[in-house]
C-alpha cells in the first residue's frame, strides 16, 4: 500500500499538487493506514496539513471543441466570460471587486476589454447582487451575478429561494429571471477556516426553479459555465475555490457547452458506485485507485455536476449494476445532498442494492481529501 | 574587504532607488492633492485651518469642535401639494392643466377601483374568494403617478397598487380572474388574491415577500438604460417595506449604478399594525435620499396632481440625467391590511374617520371638477350605478369560470418540463384517478 500510495502521489505530480515530501511522508505513514480508526487517519493528514492533500486528475483534451489553451479553473471562468460578453452584447457582470478582476481573478481585463457598464463593482450588499442580477434578467438582458463567497450567499437567500427560483412559476411564465446565473467560489481551500470553506448547495437543491451545478475542472467550469449563462433558468454556479490554481488543463478557447442535469461517469467499475461533485471527485478517484490495488475492488466514480435538477438516471444505472453506492461530500451530512440522493436511489433500486448506501462527511467542515477515511468504509462496504 | 565595499555599494545603490522611487511617489501625489494643500506642499507656513479632509470616502471641511449632528437638522421635509382638500388649486402655476377628459378618467379609475374593492372585500367576506386588500384611501397615488408615466415603463409593484394596472388597462375581467384564481388567471392561480401581473401592461407580477422588488427594479433600470430606450422603470413600496434590508440595497444599488428609476414609497400610516412611530425615527422615507446621494421629494399622496407633477417630473429627470429618484407620498389606508386584519384593534374609528370624510382624493378630485361644472350628483349616481355593475358582472362570470387544470401545478417550475416532474405529475395524475371521489374535479379544467 505505502508503495501504491507514492506511486499516486508520483503520477499526480505533472498536475501537480502534491508536495513531493508530503507524498514520501504520507507513504512512511501509510502501511496500516487501514487498519488505523479513522481519528487516527485524521491525525495523520494534519500532519501534512501544508501539503495539498488531495490530488488533482486532469480530464484529457477535448477534441471536439476546437484549439484549447492551458488553463487552470479561474482563467477557463474568464474564458467563459470574455466569449459571453463578446457574443452577448446584453451580457453584464457584477458583483463585489469584479472589476479589477475579482478576489480570484476571474473577471480579469473584462472591463478594460469591454467597458465599465458590462463590468461593474456593486456595493457590498449580496441581497442587492442577487436582486439586482434579477431585475436585470427580468428586463431580457443577461446578469452574471459574482458573489464574493459562497459563505456569503445567504443574505441573498430570500432573492434566490423566494424571488429568482420562483419567478416563472408564479407568473404563469410572463415573467421569468431565467437569464440570470450567480458565481460564486465554494467549497473548502485549505486555510479557509469557518467562513471561506462551506459548500452550501444542499440549501438551494431545496428549491425547485433553481439550476445548481459545481464544476470538477477547468474544462468542465467553462462548458458548464456557459451553459448555465444560456440557460433559461436561474442558475447557481459554484466553483471549486481549491481548484482555482490548482488544477490546470487544456481548455478550448472558443465557447462550448456541456449539458447540465447530465452525470459524468469519469471512472467505470463493476464493485461500488461512488457519487461525488466537484473537488471530492478527485479524492474519490484516488480512493477508488486505493481500492482496487489494495482491496481488489473496482469503483465506479460518477461525478453528478448538476446538483439540482441531479441526474437520477445516470446514478441508478450505475447502482443497479454495482449494488453499492458510496456519496461524499464536503458539506455537512446532517440534511446534505448525499441523503437526497441516498433516498432517490433507495427508492428506485431497493432489490438490487447489496449493501447500505453510505455518506462520508461530517456535521462541520470536512476539508477535502480524506481519502484513506473513505478507503476505510469502502473496506467495510464491499467486506 | 573589497567585495564587502562592492556589496556596500550596491546596497547603497538598491536603497537609493528605493528611496528615490518613493520619493517619485510621494511627490506624485503631492502632485495630485497640489490644489488643495498648498501650503503644506511649500512646507514654509503649514496653516492647518487650510486642510480640507482627504479621505477618499468623505470630504468637506475638517472641525475643531466635538459636535454630532442633530438627526432633525431640517424641522421636516415639507409635503408638496397642487389642490387643497376642497380641491382649490394652491398655486395656478402648479396646475398641470389636464384636460377634461384627462381628469374625468382619473376620477373614474380611482373610483372603479373604489367599487371593485368594496365588492371584492364583500366577497371574501362571503368565502367566495379566499383573501383580499383594499386600495381605500391611496386610489391618488395610484392614479397620479400611473398617468405621469409612458405605458412602456416597466411597474415593479408592492401589493396596494391595483389602481396602476388599472389605469393601464387591465380588464376587470382579469383582475376577477386573478382573486378567484381560475382558469383564466394569467398566473395560472398560483398567487393570494391581489397578486396580479402582466407582461403585455410591463407590470411585473406581484410577490409577497415585501422590498424584494427594490433591488430588482434598480436591475431591471440598469438592463433598461443599457437599452437607451428612453423608459425608466417605477418601483413602489410602503414606509414599512423600507425597513426591511432589500430597500436599503436597492436605494443604494440605484445610486451607485445610475439607475433610471422613480422610487415611489406610499406612506400610509401604517404596516398591518405597526404605526410609522414605531418603524422609523427619521424624517420619514424621503430623509433617506440625501444618504444615499438620491434625489428625493415628499409629496401629498392625496392630491393627485401633485403625484402626477412629482411623478412625471422624476421621470423626466430619470431617464434624461439616468439617477434614481426617491417620490415619498403621504397618505392613509383607510381600510384595514387586509381581510385577514381587523384595523380597530389598533387604530380608532375618529382617526379613521378623518381621512375617509375630511381629506380623501377622490373627494379632493371631485371637488376640482365640480368646481370647473364637470361632474355633478347625476354624473355621480349614474357611474356609481354603472360602475357598481361592471365589477358585479365580471365578478359573476369569473365566479362560473372553472378553476385551471391541477396538471398545471407542474408547468414553468423551469422552462422545460424535467423527468422529475413528469413523475410527479404522473403520480399525482394517477392518484386523482384513483381516488377521484375525494376531489372537487369537475370544477377544475380538464
Amino acid at each position: 500500500m505505502a508503495a501504491a500510495r507514492l506511486l499516486l502521489r508520483s503520477a499526480a505530480l505533472k498536475a501537480s499538487l502534491s508536495d513531493v515530501s508530503a507524498g514520501v511522508q504520507s507513504s512512511t505513514a501509510g502501511g496500516s493506514l487501514l487498519r488505523l480508526s479513522p481519528s487516527c487517519s485524521l491525525r495523520l493528514k494534519t500532519q501534512k496539513r501544508h501539503a495539498t492533500h488531495f490530488t488533482f486528475y486532469p480530464d484529457p483534451v477535448p477534441t471536439n471543441y476546437g484549439p484549447t489553451t492551458k488553463m487552470n479553473l479561474f482563467q477557463s471562468i474568464t474564458s467563459a466570460l470574455d466569449n459571453t460578453l463578446a457574443s452577448d452584447p446584453t451580457a453584464v457582470i457584477f458583483g463585489e471587486d469584479v472589476a479589477f478582476g475579482g478576489v480570484f481573478r476571474c473577471t480579469v481585463g473584462l472591463r478594460d476589454k469591454y467597458g465599465k457598464d458590462r463590468v461593474f463593482n456593486t456595493p457590498l450588499c449580496e441581497q442587492g447582487i442577487v436582486g439586482f442580477g434579477i431585475g436585470v434578467a427580468v428586463a431580457g438582458a443577461t446578469a452574471i451575478a459574482e458573489i464574493q463567497f459562497a459563505d456569503y450567499i445567504f443574505p441573498a437567500f430570500d432573492q434566490i429561494v423566494n424571488e429568482a427560483a420562483k419567478y416563472r412559476y408564479r407568473s404563469g411564465n410572463h415573467f421569468d429571471c431565467g437569464k440570470m446565473t450567480i458565481r460564486a467560489p465554494w467549497g473548502c481551500v485549505g486555510h479557509g477556516s469557518l467562513y471561506h470553506s462551506q459548500s452550501p448547495e444542499a440549501f438551494f437543491a431545496h428549491s425547485a426553479g433553481l439550476k445548481v451545478v459545481v464544476p470538477r475542472g477547468p474544462v468542465q467550469a467553462k462548458g458548464l459555465l456557459l451553459s448555465c449563462i444560456a440557460d433559461e433558468n436561474p442558475c447557481i454556479f459554484f466553483e471549486p475555490k481549491i481548484l482555482y490554481r490548482a488544477a490546470v488543463e487544456q481548455v478550448p478557447t472558443d465557447a462550448y457547452h456541456i449539458p447540465l442535469s447530465q452525470a459524468d461517469i469519469v471512472q467505470e467499475g463493476s464493485d461500488l458506485t461512488m457519487v461525488a461533485w466537484g473537488t471530492q471527485v478527485h479524492v474519490l478517484r484516488e480512493v477508488a485507485n486505493m481500492a482496487q490495488d489494495k482491496l481488489g475492488l473496482s469503483c465506479e466514480v460518477i461525478d453528478l455536476q448538476t446538483i439540482l435538477p441531479w441526474d437520477k438516471e445516470t446514478v441508478c444505472k450505475s447502482v443497479v449494476k454495482t449494488g453499492r453506492l458510496l456519496i461524499s461530500h464536503e458539506a455537512p451530512v446532517t440534511g446534505g445532498f448525499a441523503a437526497e440522493i441516498t433516498t432517490a436511489v433507495q427508492e428506485e433500486c431497493f432489490l438490487n442494492l447489496e449493501a447500505p448506501i453510505t455518506r462520508v462527511s461530517n456535521d462541520q467542515l470536512l476539508e477535502s481529501g480524506n481519502d484513506e477515511l473513505i478507503t476505510d468504509v469502502v473496506a467495510t462496504l464491499v467486506d | 574587504m573589497a567585495a564587502v565595499r562592492n556589496m556596500q555599494r550596491l546596497w547603497g545603490i538598491g536603497v537609493g532607488a528605493i528611496r528615490r522611487n518613493a520619493a517619485l511617489k510621494t511627490s506624485k501625489i503631492l502632485q495630485q492633492r497640489a490644489f488643495r494643500i498648498n501650503g503644506a506642499q511649500c512646507q514654509q507656513s503649514f496653516d492647518s485651518s487650510m486642510e480640507k479632509p482627504q479621505f477618499p470616502g468623505a470630504s468637506a471641511e475638517f472641525i475643531d469642535h466635538l459636535e454630532f449632528i442633530q438627526p432633525n437638522v431640517i424641522s421636516g421635509i415639507p409635503v408638496y401639494r397642487v389642490m387643497d382638500r376642497r380641491g382649490q388649486i394652491i398655486n395656478p402655476s402648479e396646475d398641470p392643466q389636464l384636460s377634461k377628459d384627462t381628469v374625468l378618467n382619473f376620477y373614474q379609475k380611482m373610483t372603479l377601483l373604489n367599487a371593485m374593492d368594496r365588492i371584492l372585500y364583500e366577497s371574501q367576506r362571503q368565502g367566495r374568494i379566499s383573501f383580499y386588500m383594499t386600495n381605500y384611501g391611496e386610489e391618488g397615488t395610484h392614479i397620479g403617478s400611473a398617468a405621469a408615466l409612458d405605458s412602456n415603463d416597466l411597474v415593479f409593484g408592492q401589493y396596494r397598487e391595483a389602481g396602476v394596472l388599472m389605469y393601464r388597462g387591465f380588464p376587470l375581467d382579469l383582475f376577477m380572474a386573478q382573486c378567484y384564481g381560475n382558469a383564466d388567471d394569467l398566473g395560472k392561480g398560483r398567487l393570494m388574491p391581489v397578486h396580479y401581473g402582466c407582461r403585455d401592461l410591463n407590470f411585473v407580477t406581484i410577490s409577497s415577500p415585501l422590498a424584494t422588488q427594490l433591488p430588482q427594479a434598480a436591475g431591471a433600470a440598469y438592463a433598461i438604460k443599457r437599452e437607451n430606450s428612453n423608459r425608466v422603470v417605477i418601483c413602489y413600496f410602503g414606509e414599512g417595506a423600507a425597513s426591511e434590508g432589500d430597500a436599503h440595497a436597492g436605494f443604494n444599488f440605484s445610486a451607485t449604478l445610475e439607475c433610471p428609476i422613480i422610487f415611489f414609497c406610499r406612506n400610509n400610516g401604517y404596516a398591518i399594525s405597526t404605526p410609522t412611530h414605531e418603524q422609523y425615527r427619521g424624517d420619514g422615507i424621503a430623509a433617506r435620499g440625501p444618504g444615499y446621494g438620491m434625489m428625493s421629494i415628499r409629496v401629498d399622496g392625496n392630491d393627485v396632481f401633485a403625484v402626477y407633477n412629482a411623478t412625471k417630473e422624476a421621470r423626466r429627470r430619470a431617464v434624461a440625467e439616468n439617477q434614481p429618484f426617491l417620490i415619498e407620498a403621504m397618505t392613509y389606508r383607510i381600510g384595514h391590511h387586509s381581510t385577514s386584519d381587523d384595523s380597530s384593534a389598533y387604530r380608532s374609528v375618529d382617526e379613521v374617520n378623518y381621512w375617509d370624510k375630511q381629506d380623501h382624493p377622490i373627494s379632493r378630485l371631485r371637488h376640482y371638477m365640480t368646481a370647473r361644472g364637470w361632474w355633478g350628483e347625476d354624473e355621480e349616481r349614474a357611474w356609481r350605478k354603472q360602475s357598481r355593475k361592471l365589477v358585479l358582472e365580471a365578478l359573476e362570470r369569473a365566479e362560473k369560470r372553472l378553476k385551471p387544470n391541477p396538471e398545471l401545478i407542474f408547468t414553468d417550475v423551469y422552462n422545460e418540463f424535467t423527468p422529475d416532474l413528469a413523475k410527479q405529475k404522473e403520480s399525482m395524475v394517477r392518484h386523482l384517478q384513483q381516488y377521484k371521489e375525494h376531489y372537487p374535479l369537475d370544477m377544475y379544467e380538464k
